[in-house]
């Protein structure tokens, strides 16, 4: 790469190791890279790549059981293994700056926010006299709104979107060469990462700090970065422009990823996503050849025999492929067509009147509010919005965790589903069943699969042991599990696996309607979309009703047959998912889906403030408070309500929907 | 990031090479293997004979090594034979501690709210009353025997025991798998002990050798005050109590060698604790 602008960070063929019992595991090997002055790289992969480890490396933050084994890192020209402790000191002061994922664990949750920012400048040695206006002034940079009222309060009063810009105010306030943003907007609702991607966006074309950014989020990294490297087990695959990289990818496994994402283009009507076969090569493998050549569908025998180098090719980019050229026309791994799918009219179940009021700490929290939804036969309802909003609640008082305040009526095929889990008859308990977010903490890490799976076989069929056993290796089939797993324990299955486990378990019975809690969000984008297939065809195959509740807005795109839209505990919008996402929208949703990091910044609705508390929702319109399209006194006093504005679609908003259409400037579909 | 963490094949791994574990473990096998088969090593009777009235307090020598007590019993002998009093009583009081413990911690785990306040709470008014004072005020009502060490002890255990499981439970407690068992209406009993309980042992097994550590120093203070043991057994503590009073007059071998078999054996069983918990962590 030849660049005039100096270097500020240069990682030469960088290898890291980790002690994992008594041997050390190469995480990371042969990494080079390096980020020009006010130039951003994006380092993309999936988890245990290796991306988080190169950078706390860099900053020489590597956990006891971590070394950086060979290779070299250099920031601003000093290599920094050679830096003694003062000067590693005086480099996190005032050259490299971090970000964390979760800004509630980097923040001291007992010292308050001024306190803990002017540590900053008290390291950087400014008087005393200085720092209460240095703070405030680097805090009002970071766009927070009130700085006086923020600096006196602590960690837990406020929110996670305002925590991390603290976060990055502190990381900023050196004015670092190099600030390195680790997973920044990772566990934040989409509105607000897109807020604390804008600020990081603006900061940069401010102070022109080189940035490193690490993410799984392909959006998010193609968003933010000017250059980005992909990371495969440890391995950078490819390297290069964000543009080129994700417009026209060269490597067989960057064309996998991109594939195997939903884009909102292509709902599962049309096509099965594709995948990438195979799993994530597991820490320090010793593996002959390119590692990825095990999933990649145009492997070679010179791929198995000979790891490639990273060959540079025209445009300013490389890609560690023999066969670059060929990456494109990658074929696919699962046949395009969907499953055929049945569908009828019938209501599966019917929620009318329901409402949650926890009690806490003496005083009502108004968790659901008059939800009345239906769920057909064998149909996906998804509900979206941000925290918060009650979808969690909802799905709880469905599976009969959390019992509904009186007045509640829920049937399932049109008989009363009873209120309590205890109450439930074992017909009822069969046929409402969930999938958890994360397989880590759905599956119990002691029990093998037989066990896990064939206990709900027992409980819910209550089968003898032979026949528990026979429909044991049935499900495991119809998850596409091959019996060979019927012994393992969860640590020894991959993530996807694990998840397939749970689907198996939940379907265990039967189930007429299967609660599905962000059953993919906990996994790679490469597994994700085989989940995502594996539900939908086991949907067409089964006649089985999902409640899927998801933050990513694409996923529900591709999955969803409805869309519920909940905000502070109410239904906002209900509608088929060609309608909620073509337009036009509720003010709310409007905000949601122009909040996605694949939007184009230009078109971005920013909402104000923050979810008002469920303790004490404002009057009128839940909403009013954060409403760009507020239009008066009306908003603040009278709660719409949710009427049905076309047959099959309701919204709860004054504004009638051809005012939305025309300020939407959205074309009606017929 | 997900620091990589050990399997248990490689927890065994760091086990096996661990020094502390080794150590802890030869020692503590070694007073096991005496403890079980005594009377065929030990060199002299432990219990004596009438003869052994002519050779009182002999000092060490080639024939006694660990010379003779107050009745001209060889102490070697019963420094061997006196694991036995000290392993049985401790292992069977830790035992008693950690079932009753375990079962008590998950019940507060598990069931939380009220339950743990009001157990929690008479659990806490039990870990203030000091340990071996309540055993002798225990043990002076009940008389002294074996059986009532044991229930004393493993008794005075229970709440620790119990504070430690509680805590591990309600790690696990809040986690999707026992929701999943809730969603197809598994039993309380079924949750705790089917679920629950195997994702905590490991926390149990570092609570009982360590507990198992203390028990054998309260085991043989109680021996030592005279609660307990019946006075013609071999038992270390009992016989520094018969014999500390001589140590004005030189005669330093029928306390010396008990003492430094206490204190070998709690030092192993420690060691021992010590390297599986590191192995745990690792």
């Amino acid at each position: 790469m030849v660049t005039t602008t100096p270097q500020v960070l240069t990682v030469d063929n960088l290898g890291i190791d980790y002690k994992v019992g008594l041997e050390w595991k190469q995480a990371v090997r042969d990494v080079s890279f390096s980020i020009a002055q006010g130039e951003s790289l994006g380092l993309v992969g999936e988890s245990g790549c290796g991306k988080t480890t190169v950078a706390m490396a860099i900053m020489h933050y590597l956990p006891r059981n971590g070394r950086v084994g060979e290779g070299s890192i250099r920031l601003g020209g000093r290599e920094i293994e050679n830096l003694s402790a003062s000067e590693l000191r005086q480099m996190r002061v005032n050259q490299v700056s971090m970000v964390y994922q979760d800004p509630g664990k980097s923040l001291n949750p007992s010292i308050r926010i001024g306190r803990q920012v002017a540590d900053v400048f008290e390291l950087m040695g400014f008087p005393k006299g200085e720092w209460d206006d240095r703070v405030v002034d680097i805090l009002r940079k970071v766009k927070i709104a009130d700085p006086e009222s923020v600096v006196r309060r602590y960690p837990h009063q406020l929110s996670g979107g305002m925590l991390q810009r603290v976060v990055i105010a502190m990381a900023i306030a050196s004015e670092p060469e190099l600030l390195v943003l680790d997973e920044p907007t990772t566990g934040l609702d989409a509105t607000v990462e897109a807020e604390v991607l804008d600020l990081v966006s603006s900061l940069r074309a401010e102070t022109g700090t080189s940035v490193l950014f690490i993410s799984h989020s392909l959006a998010v990294i193609r968003r933010m970065c000017d250059r980005v490297g992909v990371l495969y087990g440890g391995r950078l695959l490819a390297e290069g422009p964000a543009e080129s990289i994700f417009t026209d990818p060269r490597h067989p496994y960057t064309v996998g990823l991109l594939r195997s994402l939903p884009t909102g283009e292509v709902s599962r009507k049309e096509a099965q996503l594709d995948t990438i076969p195979g799993t994530l090569p597991p820490l320090g493998a010793q593996i002959q050849g390119c590692i990825y050549a095990a999933r990649c569908p145009i492997a070679e025998d010179v791929c198995r025999d000979e790891e490639p180098d990273l060959i540079p090719l025209p445009g300013n980019r490389a890609s560690r492929c023999y066969f670059p050229d060929r990456a494109p026309n990658l074929p696919r791994v699962v046949a395009p067509d969907p499953p055929p799918r049945q569908r009828s009219d019938a209501t599966l179940l019917e929620i009318s009147d329901t409402s949650k009021t926890f009690v806490q700490e003496g005083r009502p929290v108004f968790a659901l509010s008059d939800i009345d939804l239906s769920i057909r036969v064998g149909e996906t309802v998804a509900l979206v919005g941000e925290s918060g909003s009650g979808k969690s609640t909802l799905a709880k008082v469905i599976l009969g965790i959390h019992v509904p305040d009186d007045g509640a009526v829920i049937e399932i095929g049109g008989e009363v589903l009873h209120d309590s889990l205890h109450s439930r008859s074992g017909d009822e308990i069969r046929s409402v069943q969930m999938v958890f977010q994360n397989p880590d903490s759905a599956l119990n890490r002691r029990h093998s699969v037989r066990r896990i799976i064939g206990r709900a076989v027992q409980r819910l069929r209550g089968l003898g042991r032979k026949g528990v056993q026979e429909h044991t290796r049935d499900l495991l089939t119809d998850v596409r599990m091959g019996h060979e797993h019927l012994g393992a324990k969860p640590s020894h299955l991959s993530g996807g696996l694990k998840q397939r486990v749970a689907i198996a378990r939940a379907f265990a019975g039967s189930p007429a309607l299967v609660v599905l809690d962000e059953p993919t969000s906990a996994l790679d984008v490469s597994v994700q979309a085989a989940i995502i297939n594996l539900l939908s065809e086991l949907q067409a195959e089964e006649d089985v009703a999902y409640l899927f509740i998801s933050h990513d807005l694409n996923v529900v795109r591709y999955l969803a047959d409805r869309v519920a839209v909940m905000y502070l505990g109410r239904l906002m919008e209900v509608g088929t998912a060609q309608r909620i996402f073509g337009g036009p929208h509720h003010p709310y949703s409007e905000a949601l889906l122009s909040a996605a990091p694949d939007r184009e910044e230009g078109t971005r609705i920013r909402l104000e403030g923050e979810i008002p508390a469920a303790t004490d929702p404002p009057p009128g319109c839940p909403f009013q408070t954060r409403c760009h399209r507020k239009i008066g006194e009306i908003c603040e006093t009278v709660e719409p309500p949710l009427t049905e504005a076309e047959p099959g679609y309701s919204i709860r908003c004054h504004i009638p929907i051809d005012e939305l259409a025309a300020l939407q400037q959205v074309v009606p579909q017929e | 990031m997900t620091i990589p963490s050990a399997s248990r094949v490689q927890r065994w791994a760091v086990l096996r090479r661990s020094a502390t574990f080794w150590v802890g473990a030869g020692i503590t096998l070694m007073w096991v293997f005496f403890a079980v088969f005594g009377e065929l090593i030990a060199p002299f009777d432990p219990l004596g004979t009438p003869q052994d009235v002519l050779n009182r307090l002999d000092s060490p020598s080639a024939a006694h090594w660990f010379g003779t007590d107050q009745l001209g019993r060889d102490v070697l002998s019963r420094v061997i034979v006196g694991a036995r009093s000290a392993l049985t009583v401790a292992l069977a009081a830790t035992a008693l501690g950690t079932v009753c413990g375990t079962f008590l911690g998950l019940v507060v785990g598990y069931f939380g709210g009220i339950v743990d306040d009001i157990i929690g709470r008479i659990l806490d008014a039990f870990l203030s009353i000091p340990l071996v004072i309540t055993a002798m005020i225990a043990l002076t009502a009940l008389g002294p025997n074996t059986l009532g060490v044991v229930i004393v002890i493993g008794l005075v255990f229970t709440p620790l025991i119990a504070k430690t499981v509680r805590a591990a439970v309600l790690a696990e407690r809040h986690l999707d798998y026992v929701s999943a068992a809730q969603l197809r209406r598994e039993g309380p009993l079924h949750i705790m002990l089917v679920e629950i309980l195997p994702n905590v042992t490991n926390v149990i097994t570092v609570e009982f050798t360590v507990r198992l550590g203390y028990a054998i120093f309260t085991v043989l203070a109680l021996s030592f005050l005279g609660f307990g043991i019946e006075p013609s057994v071999p038992d270390w503590g009992l016989a520094i109590a018969q014999h500390y009073g001589f140590l004005t007059g030189d005669i330093w071998w029928p306390v010396l060698f008990p003492a430094l078999a206490i204190a070998s054996l709690v030092v192993g069983i420690n060691l021992l604790s010590d390297g599986i918990a590191q192995a745990y962590e690792s």
